[in-house]
C-alpha cells in the first residue's frame, strides 16, 4: 500500500464530518422551515449525547445529570434573556453549568459508580424542587417567559456549539487526558498508581461536558417561549443522552451521533401520535441495546466493516 | 402537645409505607445487586390492580394483598430469570453489572409505566375504603392509615424472621455476602437471586395495595416512590433490611415535621438528607 493511499484513508473520516457540517451550514438557504425545526431537535440531542459520552463513555461513570446542566442553561437564558445578548447567554449558561459540574464532581466523583449515578439523579430532582418552592414562595408565580429568537439563529447557534464540541472532544480523545480517562474506566486503581490524578481528570472532563449541555440549554430556552422547573429539569433529558450513547455505541466517535439521530427521528415519528407507545419503544430499545448490543450500533458497523473489508487489520 | 403528637403519628404512618417500599428495594440491591429503579412501577401496578379489583369486581383491598403480592412476585421472578440473569452472565465485573442492570431497570420502568398508561389511561384513580376516623390520644386518623401501618410492621417483622430463621433466608444471606462461595456450598444461586428479586417486587406490589387505600393512584406515580425508596435505602444502609425498616420510619417522621412547617420543602428536605448522607456516610446508618 502506498503512502498516499494511507493518507487518503486518514483523511476519509474527518472529510465526511466536514462535508456534513458544510451541508448543514448551507441548509437554511434551501431547506424548508420544517426541516430546520426538525434539525434543531436533532442538533440539540446530538450535543447532549456527544457531551455525555465524552465523560461517561470512557470512564463508565453513568451520569444522570444532563437534565441538571441542560436545565441550568435554560434557566440562565430565561432569567437573563432580557438584559444580555444571545452569545453572552450561551457562554454564561455553559459556564454556570460547568461551575455546578465542577462542584458536584469534586464532591462525588470519589464515590463508587452506582452512588455517583443515583447522586446525579437526585441532583436533578433537588434543583427542580428547590426552584419550584422558591418560585411559589418568593416570586409568587411558577415559570417565566423567555425572549423568542428566530429558528435560523437558533439553528446556527446549535451548529456552532456542536462544531466546537466535536473538535474539542476529538482533541481530548487523542490527548493524554483521553488516555487517562480510558484507563480510569478500565481499572481506576491501576490508573491512579500510574500517577494519573484520577479525581482531577474526572472532574475536569465532567465540567467540560457540562459546558456544552448548559450552552445547548441556553439556546433551546429561546425556542420554548415559556419555561418552568418541570420543563427545564425534565428527567427525560437525563435519560435520552444515555439511551443515545448506549444505542449508538460509545466506543466510536460517531456512535452517539448515530444514536441521537435515530432516536430523535423515532421521537418525531411517534411522539405526537402515540406518546405511550413511543415511551414503551424507548424502554424496549434501551433494554435490547443493553442486552444484545454492548458496543452499540457503531460496534455493529465496525464489525461488519471488518468482516467485509477483511484483511484490513492484518496489514501491518 | 397535640400538634406534636399529630406530627409524630402522621410521620409513623407515612414511615410504615416508606419502610415497606424500601425493604423490597434493599433486598433487590443487597442480594441481586440490581438497583431496581422500576421498583415504583410495581407499587403502581399493585395500586392499579387493587383499584380494578375493588371498583370492577368488588374485591376487598385487603384480599387484593393476597392477589397483588404473588402477581408481582411472578413478574419480578421472571424478570430476573430472563433479563438480569443474562446481563449478569455478560458483565465482566460487579460494578459493570450494577451499572448496566440499573440502566436496564430504567428501560423496564418506561415499559411497565407505559403499558399501564395504555391499559388504565392517565386519570387519577381512587376509591373510598375504611375511612372511619380513629382517635389516638386526641389526634384523628382514618382507620385505613392504621391498617397500613399494621401491615407494614407485620410484614417487616415476618420478613426479618424469614431471613434470620429459615433455610431459604440463610441461603439469601449467604448469597448477599459472597455469591460465588455460596454457590460452591450448594446454594442454587440463580434461583436465590430470582426469588430475592421476586420478593422485592412482591413487597412493592403489597405496598401499592396499601398506598391505593390512602392516596389516589395513577400511571406515573412510580418514580416518586422509587426515589423515596432509594433515599431510605441509602439512609438505612444499602442492602440492610433492618436499616431500610428503621430508615423508613426516620424519613417518614422527618417528612412529617418538615411538611408541618413548610409543605413545599418536604421533598427538598429528602434530597438534602440524601445528598448529605452520600457525601458523609454513603454506607448509611446501619451499614457495615
Amino acid at each position: 500500500m502506498s503512502t498516499t493511499g494511507l493518507n487518503l484513508k486518514k483523511l476519509w473520516v474527518p472529510g465526511i464530518y466536514v462535508i456534513i457540517l458544510v451541508f448543514l451550514a448551507t441548509l437554511p438557504m434551501f431547506g424548508s422551515a420544517y426541516s430546520i425545526i426538525f434539525l434543531i431537535s436533532i442538533l440539540m440531542y446530538v450535543i447532549l449525547a456527544v457531551s455525555w459520552t465524552v465523560f461517561s463513555g470512557p470512564t463508565g461513570y453513568i451520569s444522570l445529570a444532563p437534565a441538571a446542566f441542560f436545565g441550568v442553561g435554560i434557566y440562565t437564558s430565561a432569567t437573563l434573556g432580557n438584559d444580555l445578548p444571545f452569545t453572552a447567554l450561551i457562554i454564561i449558561g455553559g459556564l454556570i453549568s460547568t461551575a455546578l459540574a465542577l462542584l458536584v464532581g469534586a464532591l462525588t466523583l470519589r464515590l463508587r459508580g452506582i452512588y455517583f449515578a443515583i447522586f446525579t439523579f437526585g441532583l436533578v430532582e433537588l434543583i427542580k424542587h428547590t426552584l419550584l418552592w422558591y418560585e411559589v414562595k418568593f416570586t409568587g408565580t411558577r415559570g417565566r417567559f423567555v425572549v423568542v429568537i428566530d429558528n435560523e439563529t437558533i439553528y446556527y447557534a446549535l451548529l456552532i456549539v456542536l462544531a466546537v464540541l466535536l473538535i474539542t472532544a476529538f482533541i481530548i480523545r487523542r490527548s493524554k487526558y483521553g488516555l487517562a480517562l480510558q484507563s480510569i474506566g478500565e481499572y481506576e486503581e491501576a490508573a491512579s498508581h500510574m500517577g494519573i490524578n484520577v479525581t482531577l481528570v474526572k472532574v475536569l472532563v465532567f465540567g467540560f461536558s457540562a459546558f456544552f449541555m448548559g450552552a445547548a440549554g441556553a439556546i433551546m430556552a429561546t425556542r420554548w417561549t415559556y419555561v418552568d422547573p418541570y420543563i427545564a429539569f425534565y428527567l427525560l433529558f437525563s435519560f435520552m443522552p444515555v439511551l443515545m450513547g448506549i444505542l449508538g455505541g460509545m466506543g466510536q466517535f460517531y456512535g452517539p451521533i448515530i444514536g441521537a439521530v435515530m432516536v430523535t427521528y423515532l421521537e418525531e415519528l411517534l411522539l405526537t401520535k402515540f406518546p405511550y407507545y413511543y415511551m414503551l419503544i424507548f424502554g424496549v430499545i434501551l433494554v435490547v441495546a443493553i442486552l444484545y448490543l454492548p458496543q452499540g450500533l457503531a460496534g455493529l458497523i465496525e464489525k461488519m466493516r471488518r468482516r467485509y473489508l477483511g484483511g484490513e487489520r492484518a496489514r501491518t | 402537645m397535640v400538634t406534636f403528637l399529630d406530627i409524630v403519628i402522621a410521620g409513623l404512618l407515612l414511615g410504615g409505607l416508606y419502610a415497606l417500599i424500601a425493604m423490597g428495594l434493599s433486598l433487590q440491591y443487597g442480594v441481586a445487586r440490581v438497583l431496581n429503579v422500576s421498583h415504583g412501577e410495581f407499587i403502581m401496578l399493585g395500586g392499579m390492580l387493587t383499584w380494578t379489583l375493588y371498583t370492577v369486581l368488588g374485591i376487598n383491598p385487603l384480599i387484593a394483598v393476597v392477589i397483588c403480592g404473588p402477581v408481582a412476585f411472578i413478574i419480578g421472578f421472571a424478570m430476573h430469570r430472563t433479563l438480569f440473569k443474562s446481563l449478569l452472565g455478560k458483565s465482566p465485573t460487579v460494578n459493570a453489572f450494577e451499572g448496566s442492570s440499573m440502566l436496564a431497570a430504567f428501560g423496564l420502568l418506561f415499559i411497565i409505566q407505559n403499558v399501564a398508561l395504555i391499559i388504565w389511561g392517565s386519570e387519577l384513580r381512587s376509591y373510598s375504603y375504611l375511612q372511619s376516623p380513629v382517635d389516638i390520644a386526641g389526634a384523628i386518623f382514618g382507620a385505613r392509615r392504621l391498617v397500613t401501618l399494621a401491615f407494614a410492621v407485620v410484614i417487616g417483622v415476618a420478613f426479618y424472621i424469614f431471613l434470620a430463621r429459615t433455610r431459604m433466608g440463610k441461603a439469601i444471606r449467604a448469597a448477599a455476602q459472597d455469591p460465588t462461595t455460596a454457590g460452591l456450598m450448594g446454594v442454587n444461586i440463580d434461583k436465590v437471586l430470582a426469588i430475592c428479586f421476586g420478593l422485592g417486587a412482591a413487597l412493592a406490589g403489597i405496598a401499592g395495595v396499601l398506598i391505593s387505600m390512602c392516596y389516589p393512584v395513577h400511571g406515573v406515580m412510580g418514580l416518586e416512590y422509587t426515589i423515596i425508596a432509594i433515599i431510605v435505602v441509602v439512609l438505612g444502609g444499602m442492602g440492610s433490611i433492618p436499616g431500610a425498616f428503621i430508615g423508613g420510619f426516620i424519613l417518614g417522621i422527618i417528612g412529617s415535621i418538615v411538611s408541618y412547617f413548610e409543605p413545599g420543602l418536604a421533598l427538598v428536605a429528602y434530597y438534602v438528607i440524601f445528598i448529605f448522607l452520600l457525601l458523609v456516610r454513603p454506607k448509611g446508618i446501619m451499614g457495615k
